[in-house]
């Protein structure tokens, strides 16, 4: 009980959020679809740079990859003669349901992972983040040359939008329990062991690069789950969906959340989703409920940096300070004193 | 012959260009263990300054925009970084990549995302024939600036007290604190010195350049970590080496690749990289020091 307690609850509290807040106002179920793609993308990041302590800023290339893998398999039939007209010939040219594809963007970002993790995983820390960026330009830089649709410049459209949030949010659950199995298993202990003292961890057998690189993969197949959902929920997209700006409030949503648990992950993505949604209603004109504000464009990013430093000056560890969610007093039986997830790190 | 001249001078002047920028980041880095992203905006907010001073008289749009990122510079590093200076190295980043962020998006709100161009400097952008190499004047004033910087900063560093102090407070920050080293006034002269960096070299990419987007620094200080990290982050000779090295990569890779390959240069400029971090991921001229378990 007590080990399941913290995924139990997550997944209680995101699938309870995603079926109510459609009920309230009709309005809100593409926002539910929004944070939902976050949280798998937050989550993705997690499931690395949580369980290794290696900043990745490069990770938005895996959602990019899932994105493009599945929306050009599934761009409908009648239409991929004229909106991938210079696709390779190895793609079907009917289109394939929607799950497979998103399967298959998925792994395909995995095998990316696999590629980019081999150097990356061996260089420390902080040149590991740096390279993932040089990645992240260099996928920016391919995906912009690219024209697989007649618009060029890496643009898609026409990919189905067929997305629901009761669909959104199994894949949002598939994503936190597959995070989950993966920090309490073998592997994810041994990472987090090598995140907290690499020294200490190598020195009791630990392979390091190997961990990383396993855990480099799974959240390159999150991730891309992530990206190949996102192609779907907005139809048409460009590179530019996956460069600065989307790595930047993936990273805010796990930075203000708490980087070293999954229960950060998605207080975190919660959080911002919702100040973020506030705000760019604002920045339209649109009422939240019964307030209007008016904003210039950008302020919603604007906040958000601020919001971002203000935690790392006054809660560096993040709103849930690196610990799952607590077992209440009530159902822990015999009083003791708060459970944490992690050995006290000396900072 | 003329081929490997003409390459020579354009890899001489783009790794120059690149070197002033890494010089900048390696410094930070190797004082205050901050790798600062937000340098790359201080480069994009000189250039902003150049475009709204353009009218004025030349030296005072060079000031101008140098001092503007200096002033920048000196209040990120008091209100953003003074207060999480004991944390560790990857919040540093995430802190420096939040106030890039910052910066970028005020720079949005204020500038809007519409390119902005100059002529400011034009007259250097016109062709100079020497012999039988075509170059520009701003290809030839980066390679001077940067030679200029160079042998100043080295001058500073081992010539004058503030160096002495930077040296120090670099090989070893707590003691160098107990020895009497002022660490405010040693982070605030980092701060300063690498913005002016960045201004210089915003000032020199707008001039080559001419268009400006609020993203405008995001290439240049990737490139500039690239290059820092390839020479051994925190070695201010590595970085520099570091910088010709990517120049003279872009530029060979540029001559190399097929015709139909050419816009994606700079993916092929990262691929080799990260080749050369594999190989050797501590970089070039990694310093000596060890770390303490």
């Amino acid at each position: 009980m007590r080990a399941a307690w913290p995924i139990v609850s997550l997944l209680a509290l995101v699938s309870a959020i995603a079926l109510i807040l459609p009920g309230v106002s009709a309005g809100l179920s593409g926002a539910v679809v929004a944070a939902l793609i976050n949280l798998i993308l937050v989550v993705g990041l997690y499931v690395f740079v949580g369980n290794s302590g290696v900043l990745s800023f490069g990770h938005v290339t895996f959602m990019a990859v899932g994105a493009y893998v599945c929306a050009i398999l599934t761009i409908p039939t009648i239409a991929r003669a004229i909106m991938i007209p210079n696709v390779p010939s190895f793609v079907p040219k009917t289109a394939i349901a929607t799950i497979p594809a998103i399967l298959a963007g998925a792994l395909l970002a995995g095998v990316l992972g696999v590629i980019v993790g081999v150097p990356i995983v061996r260089l420390t820390g902080l040149s590991a983040g740096l390279a993932m960026f040089a990645v992240l330009l260099a996928a920016n830089v391919v995906f912009s040359n690219w024209s697989p649709g007649p618009g060029g410049a890496g643009i898609l459209t026409r990919v189905p939008t067929d997305l629901t949030v009761a669909g959104t949010l199994m894949w949002a659950l598939l994503a936190m329990i597959l995070a989950y199995l993966f920090q309490r298993s073998r592997w994810g202990l041994r990472l987090r062991g090598s995140r907290d003292d690499e020294h200490a961890a190598r020195s009791l057998g630990v392979n390091v690069t190997a961990q990383r690189l396993q855990a480099m993969v799974l959240s390159a197949f999150i991730t891309g789950i992530g990206g190949a959902l996102y192609g779907h929920y907005v139809g048409s997209f460009g590179p530019d969906a996956f460069y600065i700006p989307t790595t930047f409030l993936v990273l805010a949503m796990l930075v203000v959340g708490g980087i070293d648990s999954l229960a950060g992950a998605v207080v975190g993505t919660l959080v911002i989703s919702v100040i973020s949604y506030a705000l760019n209603q604002w920045t339209n004109d649109l009422p939240v409920g019964p307030i209007t504000l008016k904003l210039p464009a950008g302020s919603s990013q604007l906040v958000v940096a601020l919001l971002m430093l203000g935690i790392l000056i006054v809660r560096p560890a993040g709103l849930m300070r690196g610990r799952e969610t607590a077992l209440p007093r009530l159902l822990a039986g015999a009083p003791r004193s708060k459970t944490r997830s992690g050995p006290v790190r000396a900072r | 012959m003329t081929q490997v001249l003409q390459d020579t001078i354009d890899a001489a002047s783009l790794g120059s260009l690149y070197a002033l920028f890494a010089l900048g980041v390696a410094l930070i880095f190797g004082v205050g263990r901050i790798a600062n992203f937000a340098n790359g905006d201080l480069l994009t907010i000189a250039g902003y300054l150049v475009v709204v001073c353009a009218t004025l008289p030349w030296p005072v749009v060079i000031l101008v925009a140098c001092a503007g990122p200096v002033v920048l510079g000196l209040a990120m590093e008091r209100f953003a970084f003074r207060p999480v200076r004991i944390a560790s190295p990857t919040t540093l980043l995430i802190v420096s990549f939040a106030v890039s962020a910052l910066l970028q998006n005020g720079l949005l709100l204020t500038a809007t995302d519409q390119p902005k161009t100059t002529s400011f400097g034009s007259s250097l952008v016109q062709p100079v024939h020497l012999g039988s190499v075509t170059t520009t004047g701003i290809d030839l004033l980066d390679i001077g600036v940067t030679v200029v910087v160079a042998v100043v900063l080295t001058l500073v560093l081992k010539r004058s007290l503030i160096g002495l102090k930077l040296r120090a407070a670099a090989e070893d920050f707590l003691m160098s604190r107990l020895l009497g080293v002022r660490a405010n006034t040693v982070m605030a002269t980092v701060f300063a010195i690498s913005a002016a960096l960045a201004g210089l070299a915003g000032i020199m990419l707008t001039i080559k350049i001419g268009t400006l987007t609020p993203t405008f620094g995001v290439q240049p200080v990737t490139v500039a970590f690239v290059a820092a990290v390839i020479g051994g982050l925190g070695s201010l000779l590595g970085a520099a080496l570091g910088g010709f090295l990517v120049g003279a990569l872009t530029v060979v890779i540029q001559s190399v690749l097929p015709q139909g390959l050419g816009p994606y240069r700079d993916a092929f400029v990262f691929g080799a990289v990260i080749v050369l971090l594999l190989v050797r991921p501590q970089g070039l001229m990694a310093p000596a020091t060890g770390e303490r378990i």
